[in-house]
């Protein structure tokens, strides 16, 4: 049998992973993978707690499916950002779109 | 220790593996690939979990859907997927101290927290509960999501066309 703290622990060295990919990366599309990776990893935390601590509620699982169709939005909308910024100003390297900066 | 723990520690060690090339990797089409290799890895920790509905919606929405749209970023922003040019910016220690802290920090309050040992019995049917749940308790939230993903695929199709 696996110990719960398995999980936990595999889902926050996940999240931190995704953490440093958002924050290091230059790239839009690095950034956009990092957070995919911190999704997966709340993704992993719940069905962990679902499994071990409420398996008769099927709240966790539920919210998993959510957050899974909520990093699908948000993967389509923000590629297709990227790709609108890469048609208009030729970069997706995020130093370089600061448009809004004085 | 038992089949599934060793099973739980390779697969875990692959997915972390693959993760960390996938924030390291100097070229983004590695990273892409590597992603998907982590979502695989995921969908494997599904399973162990008691979830295989889950696990295929894995590898369906992640591998199937979300890394080929990656690829296909990739590939339309042909310029930066040159291997020479540097990937992380100038505040990247800064940034993996603070994952490594924030690790720390989780990984310390997991193992002081007592845990149940076991996993209990899986009193109900997984699959035919979730079906119950999405048109009866959960109708609404789920409804919600589906008008989500609709109104943000128009926008991504909106967003990226050419005018």
């Amino acid at each position: 049998m696996i110990p719960l703290s398995w999980f936990l622990i595999l889902g926050a060295a996940l999240f931190c992973i995704g953490v440093y990919g958002v924050l290091s990366r230059r790239n839009a599309i690095g950034i956009l993978m990092g957070v995919e990776l911190i999704l997966n990893a709340v993704n992993v935390n719940l069905i962990a707690f679902w499994r071990y601590r409420t398996p008769d509620q099927l709240t966790g699982l539920v919210f998993a499916v959510f957050v899974m169709a909520i990093a699908a939005a948000e993967a389509a909308v923000g590629l297709a950002l990227i790709i609108a910024i890469y048609r208009t100003r030729d970069t997706v390297i995020v130093e370089d779109v600061d448009l809004l900066k004085m | 220790m038992s089949v599934p723990q060793i099973l739980f520690l390779v697969v875990g060690a692959v997915t972390l593996g693959a993760a960390v090339a996938v924030v390291t990797s100097r070229n983004v089409l590695h990273s892409a690939f590597l992603l998907a290799l982590t979502f695989f890895g995921v969908a494997v920790l599904y399973v162990l979990l008691d979830t295989p509905y889950l696990a295929a919606a894995q590898v369906l929405v992640y591998i199937g859907a979300i890394s080929v749209l990656i690829v296909f970023a990739i590939m339309l922003s042909r310029k930066v997927a040159a291997p020479d040019l540097v990937q992380r910016n100038s505040q990247w220690l800064l940034s993996l101290i603070v994952a490594v802290l924030l690790f720390g920090v989780l990984a310390y309050l997991t193992l002081q927290a007592a845990w149940p040992a076991a996993k209990q019995a899986l009193g109900v049917d997984a699959i035919g509960g979730l079906g119950e749940a999405f048109v009866g308790t959960y109708a609404l939230p789920f409804e919600v999501v589906s008008v989500v993903l609709l109104v943000a695929l128009v926008g991504a199709i909106i967003i990226a066309r050419e005018r």
